[in-house]
């Protein structure tokens, strides 16, 4: 009997339902926070799918390894960008509702 | 595998929790309505995805998704909840009916994804391959970093430079007069 965690199959379902889960949280969400922390979700799950395909089915183990490096990175810069963008705009709307940030609506 | 009796089911048990620490963080980052209940199940999914790393064969990107996710992500968006309005809106009457259907609609988009991408995920895992080049331990993360993937190495370096001095400059202004 193959173990659960030796299976590739189990990895690709949760990556799946991480990434359905962070698309269901952005769309819902009323909050600019709210996504941000839907978004961090979606960028576990591209992790996580990139983390398995390395171990299952790449020949050089450490090729995902250093991708996922990366995706950590850029999720680091853009958390610190987002928020200094959601911390100057609640500055000068008092408010992070999506629907009340209109001013360059036409 | 080994000869410590139930080794097979302690490692079966150990992924089960790592499993549902992974998906019940999830669910509590997406339905909770405090946004800083939202936060820490971002930080639970987190840690649980650490495990799962593990499980992976790669002990340093556990690592490494403890550092930055839990300590440095969590933290941050933590902070920025303190100095902005932390909750959702509560919903209003007229804008009920709204809601519902939006929520419905996320549901749909967010099941139908989950659907699709596991049945693709299902048919997908090919033939793992016969030989390996490197080993995947940390000696060859560090070298595949500093010789092939230096240049992007640099980079991400810079991406690094100019959002922390981005985050300053969009920041900064408006401090002086609230």
């Amino acid at each position: 009997m193959i173990a659960l965690h030796d299976s590739p199959e189990i990895y690709l379902m949760i990556a799946g339902l991480l990434f359905a889960l962070g698309v269901y949280g952005l769309l819902r969400r009323r909050t600019l926070i709210g996504m941000l922390i839907s978004g961090e979700l979606i960028f576990s799950a591209a992790s996580l799918n990139f983390m398995t395909f390395n171990r299952f089915l790449a020949p050089d183990p450490a090729v995902g390894q250093v991708f996922v490096l990366f995706i950590m990175g850029l999720a680091a810069a853009e958390v610190a960008i987002a928020l200094s963008i959601i911390i100057s705009v609640y500055r000068n709307y008092r408010s992070i509702n999506p629907k009340e940030l209109s001013e360059l609506n036409g | 595998m080994s000869e410590f009796p139930g080794a097979d089911f302690i490692v079966t048990g150990i992924f089960a929790v790592v499993l549902a620490t992974t998906l019940g963080g999830a669910l509590i980052a997406v339905f909770s309505t405090r946004l800083i209940r939202s936060v820490s199940g971002l930080a639970l999914c987190c840690i649980g995805l650490a495990g799962l790393y593990y499980f992976l064969h790669s002990p340093f990107l556990a690592l490494m998704e403890i550092l930055i996710y839990v300590g440095a992500v969590c933290v941050t968006i933590v902070f920025a909840l303190m100095l902005a309005e932390p909750d959702e809106p509560p919903v209003t009457k007229a804008q009920r009916r709204g809601t519902m259907w939006w929520g419905g609609g996320a549901l749909l988009v967010g099941g139908l994804l989950f659907v699709m991408l596991v049945r693709l995920g299902a048919g997908m895992p090919g033939e793992a391959p016969v030989e390996r080049v490197t080993d995947g331990s940390v000696a060859a993360i560090g070298v595949a970093l500093l010789s092939t993937y230096s240049l992007a190495f640099e980079m991400i370096s810079l991406v690094l430079l100019v959002a922390i001095l981005g985050a300053l400059v969009i920041a900064r202004p408006g401090r002086s007069n609230p």
